[in-house]
């Protein structure tokens, strides 16, 4: 700066100020408000979704969805990077951050979420291991006729105690592998063994929410929760609680063309919104960071009178500045 | 004789010495008085400066609760009503540290804070503001309930569609739960330290356009 306070402050009158009583005084106040907040009104702690409670609440969701892993038609499946490389993932012309990193973790959806699991029930399981033997066996053509059918069965299926029942038709061996699945998932097994295959200790639910968010199972409960984009998504919190309202911006760009619109503008439309949010909201960071230097916006508080209110004291006529006086 | 090379001596010692350069440095910039100060500018008395120190009360509420909430574990705060009401009082003092920051933010744009040498104070205080935004997001996807669920699997295609997802896996417990709780908060406390030693260092900045120059 090359000036020090003291020349920077020449001429100005100094007042009686104590920063340390200041700071103890808001330390206590904004520790009792957040004290009396938190005992009167708690936190948001609904239980999380399991893929045993979806197995057994909705079974032939969960089937339709385990069938669609294995048909490659899932959200995950088709996915892309950094999961797979099915699909192409978003871009904006030549900028495709998506693609550029490649599948860091891999998942194959029809692998990790329904043949392996089978397989792993199949060694005390017969009919089961006949079952599967008979799925890997098949061409890739025959599996996609019985898929077929049996998807467009599922539409009719009904549910008889925990099991889900189709009309009889050529499914190879799908409704033995799906009733198997669906049982294995009731059980709670599922929600263990996609966690982290052969390890002890696990953090990582990448694959279990993988799967969950392929179904129409959790979309349903946080449709229930008031937690979808269309009701801007993130921001919000289960109950009447406060979510992460600091995401506004950021959320309320989902809400507008042309990151809503299918033709868009110049490249921009719904099928990569996210990447272009998350480059617009760069930009904007960006700029707000660095307002000091961009003209007009540095300018605006110059136009726009409230430093006036907040300095109304030294902005006062000296006739009738109370700080004279006093 | 000896007093001329005692004082050359001197010199050539504080001329090779980093640590009497940082020493003279903060002597310099940050004498003990500027840090603590007790007299101020007498406008400082608007109440927008309250939001600042508000802001760093909640900061210490919140990392104060949250030591309490990793101390015991992610359980903890699930099971039992001890540990229900630090994740409330963790859950709180965040939305008031997020009130007071952004008030905070908004004062100082409209006073133009960033004028007269404060342009680094402004851009720390952005940034602070932008790692706060992460580690909040990070503390949601970490709660470990219905919400961190629904957050982890919307969240991932914004993360994923800018490459960030190959490295930032929000489906990820372990890895958002390290940041939230470690990496994130050493850089924000690093940061409002950093923030403050500048505000301390110079001072509040004089109002906008002084009528006549500045008044006694």
């Amino acid at each position: 700066m090359g000036r020090t306070q003291e020349d920077y402050y020449r001429g100005v009158r100094m007042a009686p100020y104590d920063l340390v009583k200041e700071l103890v005084v808001a330390l206590a106040g904004v520790g009792i408000l957040a004290l009396i907040v938190a005992g009167a009104l708690s936190s948001p702690d609904v239980a999380p979704a399991t893929i045993a409670t979806w197995s057994h609440q909705d079974q032939v969701d969960f089937v339709t969805t385990a069938s669609g892993e294995l048909a490659g038609s899932t959200i995950s499946a088709a996915y892309g990077p950094p999961y797979n490389s099915v699909g192409a993932g978003q871009s904006w012309g030549p900028i495709a951050p998506q693609r550029w990193f490649g599948v860091r973790i891999p998942v194959n959806s029809a692998n990790a979420f329904v043949i392996q699991p089978l397989q792993r029930a199949s060694f005390s399981n017969r009919p089961l291991r006949a079952a599967l033997s008979a799925w890997l066996g098949a061409s890739v053509g025959q599996q996609g006729k019985w898929l077929d059918t049996y998807t467009k069965a599922l539409t009719k299926a009904t549910v008889q105690g925990a099991a889900v029942r189709v009309a009889p038709g050529d499914y190879g061996p799908l409704p033995q592998m799906m009733s198997s699945l669906l049982g294995i998932a009731q059980d709670g097994g599922l929600d263990g063994l996609l966690v982290s295959p052969g390890r002890f200790y696990q953090t990582d639910y990448t694959q279990p929410l993988l799967f969950m968010g392929d179904g129409g199972y959790l979309a349903g409960l946080a449709d229930k929760s008031h937690l979808t984009g269309s009701l801007w998504g993130m921001m919000n919190e289960t109950g009447s609680y406060p979510g992460q309202t600091w995401l506004w911006l950021y959320t309320m760009w989902y809400q507008i063309p042309p990151f809503t619109s299918v033709s868009g503008v110049l490249g921009i439309n719904s099928s990569n919104a996210d990447l272009m949010v998350i480059i617009l909201m760069t930009v904007l960071t960006a700029a707000l960071a660095l307002v000091p230097f961009i003209p007009v916006l540095r300018d605006i508080p110059r136009w726009v009178p409230i430093h006036r209110l907040v300095w109304r004291d030294y902005y006062r006529p000296k006739g009738h500045d109370p700080a004279q006086s006093g | 004789m000896s007093t001329t090379n005692s004082s050359e001596d001197r010199v050539e010692r504080r001329q090779g010495s980093w640590t009497l350069r940082i020493r003279a440095a903060m002597e310099r910039n940050l004498p003990l008085d500027h840090l603590l100060p007790d007299r101020q500018p007498y406008y400082v008395g608007s109440w927008v400066y309250v939001f600042g120190v508000i802001t760093i009360a909640a900061l210490v509420w919140v990392i104060g609760s949250g030591v309490v909430l990793s101390f015991f574990g992610p359980q903890w705060w699930h099971d039992s009503g001890t540990g229900r009401f630090f994740n409330s009082l963790h859950f709180w003092s965040v939305q008031l540290f997020f009130i007071a920051m952004v008030l905070h933010l908004w004062g100082q744009y409209f006073m133009a804070g960033w004028r007269d040498g404060r342009a680094a104070t402004w851009m720390i205080g952005v940034v602070i503001f932008g790692i706060s935004v992460l580690t909040a997001f990070t503390g949601y996807l970490s709660q470990q309930d219905f919400a961190s669920q629904f957050i982890a699997i919307n969240a991932k295609d914004a993360m994923n569609s800018a490459g960030i997802g190959s490295f930032f896996n929000v489906l990820n417990f372990g890895q958002m739960y390290g940041l939230h709780v470690m990496l994130l908060p050493i850089g924000i406390t690093f940061l409002v330290v950093a923030h403050l030693v500048l505000v301390r260092a110079r001072g509040v900045v004089l109002p906008i356009d002084p009528e006549g120059g500045p008044r006694s």
